[in-house]
Order: structure tokens, then sequence, then C-alpha cells
């Protein structure tokens, strides 16, 4: 069943218009009864005070693939019909769009979970790291024990995968 | 052997560059060997493997644990838990 899924992952220092890749996604995979998707954002502030800007580093050779990998599990797991993955690199403004992942399927639930599943890997599994700029300097965003828990969740309840 | 070692993030910039090519002693082809081969170089390297951060690792883009092994003329990158999304 994943061979058949429609697959389209960027990683690109540009924005991205939601409207539009949504409705690429579903033009890409008619048969969809179900479109769940994701955006994540540059927060106005952190524990430390005001953003202006974030500087998101990543590893060029490993990210596409890490990205697809993470891809090809939920597809595996879930019957889906597409998946549409973008992640900004460089530098973003505060409120700025960095990664975008959008899902079709036949029916809500697999597409909630698999757009849930992709997430929680990618935040502990694709090589990018962010940095926080602002009136406070500069830091490194450190990982966050939450993340890593929440994937450790899917691998406890891999049991319940209707594949 | 000889590898490349690139540096990512807070890493890179605590070892001031971001990549290097190495060769290494015989015995030293696991990310926990080529960890303590490092450390030898002194104590910036000692603190980076050592100290309070985790450090991941990757071998020829795939992330691995610390007993994984490497081979002549592989990529292995160092790089804080990753933090993207």
């Amino acid at each position: 069943m994943s061979e058949s899924v429609y697959l389209n992952i960027s990683v690109q220092p540009e924005d991205f218009e939601i409207g539009t890749e949504l409705q690429q996604l579903r033009a890409a995979t008619p048969q969809a009864g179900a479109l769940v998707n994701f955006v994540g954002l540059v927060r106005e502030m952190s524990a430390a005070g005001q953003i202006s800007e974030m500087v998101i580093e990543h590893y060029p050779a490993m990210t596409e693939k890490a990205l697809q990998q993470i891809a090809q599990q939920a597809a595996q797991r879930w019957s889906l019909l597409g998946i549409r993955m973008i992640h900004r690199v460089g530098p973003l403004t505060a409120q700025a769009q960095i990664v975008l992942v959008a899902v079709t399927s036949l029916h809500r639930q697999a597409a909630f979970e698999a757009c849930a599943f992709m997430m929680d890997y990618l935040k502990t599994e694709a090589p990018f790291w962010k940095k926080e700029i602002g009136g406070f300097g500069q830091h490194w965003v450190e990982a966050r024990v939450s993340d890593e828990q929440a994937k450790q969740q899917w691998q406890k309840n891999s049991g319940k995968s209707p594949t | 052997m000889n590898i490349t070692i690139l540096y990512f993030a807070r890493i890179k910039e605590v070892v001031n560059y971001s990549s290097e090519e190495v060769a290494l002693p015989d015995g030293v082809e696991t990310i926990v060997a080529l960890k303590s081969w490092l450390s030898g170089r002194g104590d910036t390297w000692q603190k980076l493997f050592s100290g309070g951060g985790v450090v991941r690792a990757a071998i020829n883009h795939e992330l691995v644990d610390d007993m994984a092994t490497f081979e002549d003329g592989d990529e292995v990158a160092f790089f804080p838990p990753v933090t993207g999304g």
C-alpha cells in the first residue's frame, strides 16, 4: 500500500503558501476523504524574552533522507493517500512559518494520527537545530524531553497499527 | 583508516569548524572509540564528549548509537539533540 502513496518533501529557505500546498495535495490524491495538516510557527516569545529572529541550521545531506524515512514509516503504519512536508531553513522572522506536514487519507483517523506521528518523529529525528535571537542575545534551543516521550509513545503503541 | 567528521549547531561553535578529515589509529572504529580519541585532543574536546550535554551521532546520514561502527571513507557527524519542527 505504501508504494502508491503520493510523497512530496521539500527543505527550503523560502516561505510557503498553505492554501496552494493543500490544494496541490488534494489534486494529487483525488480519492481523499480527509485532509489534516500541521503548521509550526516561530514563537514571538521564548523563556529568555522577545524573539526577533530564528535561524535554522540543518545537515543538508541527511535532512531530506530523514524526512523521507519518517514519511515512509507513517505510510507503512496507516493507510494514507498523500503526504506533503515542507521544512524551512536559514533565517526566519518571529511568527514565520517553519514547517508544514499535510496528510490525506480516505477517513480522518489515519490522517490525524499520521500527522501527529510524523511531527513527533520530525521533532526527534530530523537534523534541524534552532537558534533564537533577540534582545537577550542568542542561544540554541534545547531539545525537550517531552518530544522524546511523545515519540516513544508511538513505539509503545506500535501494536495498534492497522497494517 | 580515513574518515570525514562533520559538526553542527552548538558543537560546531565549540569546535570552531564544521568539518575535518582525520586519519584514525587502528582500533578506533566505533562512535564511542572516536569520541574518546577526539577527547584526547584536550579540554574543549573532553568537555564536549563527557560534559553534561548529549552529543548525537550519524554515520553516512543515518542516526546511530555509540556502539555503531564506521569504515574507511565514511562520513561521521556529531550534533546536539535535534530541535526542528
